[in-house]
């Protein structure tokens, strides 16, 4: 099923002619993208298209040379240095947006010196300052639904790759988030560990979770995502729903790119 | 009177040295643990200015830890010592007092000592954060954390780790160094057994107990260390 909402749900992420260069290399050269609430974007494109680029600078991981990202109705703002660097103007909602964005990562990036429990509390207590003994609760609960309520009292290194990304994932969704951001959640995990993270994500789909999900997974992207976007050395080179794209692409290379 | 035997000698009764030898090592322990507080807050700075630091900021790093490394720890006491004296000399001649006021030995002490293992312990904390995982650092600061609290939360801890073995060694070699400060005739527990030594005539033995304490001061410091370490490297998978 794929999730697709009416065109009158109000947008939750939009991102407005993003660049980023790293020295003299533009990696992002203009790039639009807009999720709406509910809405599951696949994010496709070869090795070093600026995939990765792209999400870091949502949630200013890195940050952009120019562009807005505005989040529900926030746009972060930025201001320019003397030397015409870009920075952000306000730290504090920075922080406050990026607490908005749940960011699972390819490496996982649990903190190894805390329990998986302690890695889902940690940044609702200390970060949303919420009442400690509600946010056991709901870790608890979010860890039962990932399907790993009794590895709550270990630590991440005694984990499987695919039960550590999953804990990944609740400690994202620990955080309320309004967009969920899935940087290549199922490369660094063994063939066999694969599904049960894509189950997870799939789940999270059917609930109506908004995500930017970057992936390699073409079955994920053609039978979950609302829609498909194919980047193209910083450009976006198709953008459309998955049964049209996926079937009819104007582009010769997004045809080249699912044929693998 | 009969020549008294060891044991009275370093015994707690009258004519004992026994107190003077614990109150010498309370001493050299108050020294250690100071100058090793103080190296630690001047390697996380210093280990700061190396890793984040811009170049005027490195370049001041760099020099304070190839400097430290070249100068003998004996100089820099007696650089410490000997200035300090010069300055609260020429501070208490302007309020119009006369003649040489020495600095505080155990300041002296302390600051040097601190000073010294500072550098080191620069050295220990960088290469403890160069270790540690940069996706975990990503994460907290994607979820929201401020630098205060990503520092207090993830970074610190992360580091710890890996720095504990190093702050190990440091502390020995604080240890150690806590009695060069006996030139500045702070009563630490090198001295007390000096002067011990010098009143009784009995040096070997005052030496060999004196031995026997730093030994006890480091076994025990060294278990404390070993606890320490065994925390931190809490959710370290070991093979
Ligand atoms: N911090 C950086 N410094 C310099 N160059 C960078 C940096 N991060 C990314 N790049 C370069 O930017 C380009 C895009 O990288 P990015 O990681 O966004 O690609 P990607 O689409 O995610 O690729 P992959 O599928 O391999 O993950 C690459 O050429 C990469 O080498
Ligand atoms: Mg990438």
């Amino acid at each position: 099923m794929n999730a697709q909402v009416p065109a009158t749900t109000p947008m939750a992420l939009d991102v407005k002619d993003l660049h980023k260069s790293f020295g003299n290399v533009e990696v992002l050269k203009g790039i639009s993208l807009r999720a709406r609430e509910g809405e599951v974007v696949s994010i496709l494109g070869s090795s070093g298209s600026g995939k990765s680029t792209l999400l870091r600078c949502i949630n200013l991981l890195e940050v952009p040379d120019s562009g807005d990202v505005t989040v529900g109705d926030e746009t972060i703002r930025m201001q320019r240095t003397r030397d015409g660097k870009s920075r952000p103007a306000d730290q504090a909602q920075v922080e406050r947006i990026r607490s908005q964005l749940g960011m699972v990562f390819q490496s996982f990036n649990l903190w190894s010196h805390k329990t998986i429990l302690e890695n889902v509390i940690e940044a609702p207590i200390h970060v949303q300052k919420r009442p400690r003994k509600e946010c056991v609760e709901e870790a608890e609960a979010l860890l039962a639904k990932v399907g790993i309520a009794e590895k709550r009292d270990h630590y991440p290194s005694h984990l499987s790759g695919g039960q550590q990304q999953r804990a990944a994932i609740a400690r994202a969704l620990a955080m309320r988030p309004k967009v969920m951001l899935f940087d290549e959640p199922t490369s660094a995990l063994d063939p066999e560990l694969v599904g049960e993270v894509l189950r997870v994500m799939r789940g999270l789909a059917e609930e109506g979770r908004t995500m930017l999900v970057v992936t390699h997974e073409m079955g994920f992207a053609r039978d979950v995502s609302s829609r498909v976007v194919f980047l193209h050395k910083g450009l976006v080179e198709e953008d459309g729903r998955p049964e049209h794209v996926f079937v009819n692409s104007k582009s010769e290379r997004f045809k080249q790119f699912i044929k693998g | 009177m009969n020549q008294p035997g060891f044991l009275d000698v370093i015994s707690f009764g009258p004519g004992g040295w026994g107190a003077a030898l614990l109150a010498g090592a309370w001493m050299t322990v108050l020294i250690a643990i100071s100058g090793f507080l103080i190296g630690s807050i001047i390697g996380t700075f210093g280990a700061w200015a190396k890793i984040s630091g811009g170049r005027t900021i490195r370049a001041i790093a760099d020099g304070y830890t190839t400097v430290l490394r070249g100068i003998p720890d004996l100089l820099v006491i007696y650089l410490f010592y000997f200035g300090g004296s010069a300055a609260v000399t020429a501070i208490g001649r302007f309020f119009g007092s006369e003649g040489f006021i020495g600095f505080p030995g155990f300041l002296a002490g302390a600051l040097a000592v601190g000073i010294t293992s500072g550098a080191q312990q620069t050295e220990v904390f960088r290469g403890a954060f160069k270790a540690v995982h940069k996706g975990e650092i990503e994460a907290a600061i994607a979820c929201g954390m401020s630098r205060a609290l990503r520092f207090r939360r993830i970074i610190a801890p992360l580091t710890l780790r890996h720095a504990l073995p190093g702050m190990g060694n440091v502390w020995q070699v604080v240890l150690k160094e806590s009695a060069l400060v006996s030139i500045t005739g702070v009563a630490e527990l090198l001295r007390q057994a000096q002067v011990g030594a010098g009143s009784t005539g009995m040096p070997f033995n005052f030496y060999v107990v004196a031995g026997a304490i730093y030994l006890t001061i480091s076994t025990f410091s060294g278990a404390l260390l070993q606890w320490s370490e065994r925390y931190f490297s809490r959710g370290v998978r070991r093979n």
